[in-house]
């Protein structure tokens, strides 16, 4: 996403990138980020927590205000009361599935309701 | 009182550097890129401004096709006022567990509206842009996605975007 950022920036728009990875972010640095410090999955906050999400969304959109190149942003929240969840990630094996190349639906009967001409798909 | 133990940020790099050697994978190739990045300062204050959306989690709307995991370089335009209830994600490469529970905690919609509606924000785009960002060729999101999305926004008149990867 980093890469999407330099380039919108470099065309006028600007952008705050919002990221669960300090490391993964900083490696393409965009033009300004805020960083949440939750497992990945969550970049925008805790699932069915709305007033955390729109804290999140709050202060990481204050960044816009900065001008200063690279800028990163430290939110102020954390996933749990303590960090004990960070000694597992990507130490118990490769959780990754399968890349197969046709459409992946969540449902069994998203299949049957998609329109295949998909008017509002962007094929690239 | 139970002392509070943290940790710093976990180095994803260097956890999947560790894990692929472990496993006998050849390194993934992480993009780097050493030049500063451009910055533009905003045309007009947050309250009035055009914010655009963009999520690549993976989240689709029902009615839509969905993503494949192949490097699909497709996006989806995604209606700011879509319910909850008629997103989907679908995603090779993360736990879909939160997502699939609320998709806000990838592509935040509600918290957006909300803003929007408090007067924080002037308004939203009208559609939110996704695509599955685990996308493993940097050339392909250059040439590609970056472009894609670009010409989005322009068509809908953003002054500045959140990008919300995954």
């Amino acid at each position: 996403m980093g890469l999407i950022a330099r380039h919108l920036e470099a065309n006028g728009i600007a952008t705050v990138v919002l990221t669960s990875s300090i490391a993964i972010t900083s490696a393409v640095n965009p033009p300004r980020a805020a960083y949440l410090d939750y497992p990945l999955g969550h970049t925008a906050g805790p699932p069915d927590g709305p007033r955390v999400q729109e804290q999140i969304v709050a202060l990481a959109l204050s960044q816009l205000r900065r001008n200063s190149p690279g800028s990163m942003l430290r939110l102020p929240f954390h996933w749990d009361d303590n960090d004990d969840w960070k000694d597992r990630v990507m130490r118990e094996g490769d959780d990754r599935t399968a890349r197969h190349d046709a459409p992946q639906y969540q449902h069994a009967d998203d299949a049957a309701a998609a329109d295949p001409a998909c008017p509002t798909c962007i094929w690239t | 009182m139970t002392q509070s133990t943290r940790q710093p940020p976990v180095d994803h790099i260097a956890r999947t550097q560790a894990l692929y050697a472990g496993l006998g994978y050849p390194d993934y190739a992480w993009v780097r890129e050493a030049q500063p990045p451009p910055i533009v300062r905003l045309r007009r204050p947050l309250r009035e401004l055009t914010l655009g959306l963009v999520g690549s989690g993976g989240v689709y709307r029902h009615g839509q096709v969905a993503f494949h995991h192949a490097d699909d370089t497709s996006l989806r335009r995604v209606p700011v006022d879509t319910p909850g209830s008629a997103l989907r994600a679908t995603h090779f490469a993360y736990d879909l567990s939160a997502a699939r529970r609320d998709s806000n905690v990838v592509l935040p919609l509600r918290g957006l509206r909300s803003l929007v509606s408090r007067g924080a924000i002037g308004r939203l785009a009208e559609d939110a842009l996704t695509f599955m960002g685990g996308i493993y060729s940097a050339r392909r999101v250059r040439e590609r996605v970056a472009p894609a999305v670009l010409n989005e926004l322009r068509r809908m008149e953003v002054d500045a975007a959140l990008l919300v990867p995954v």
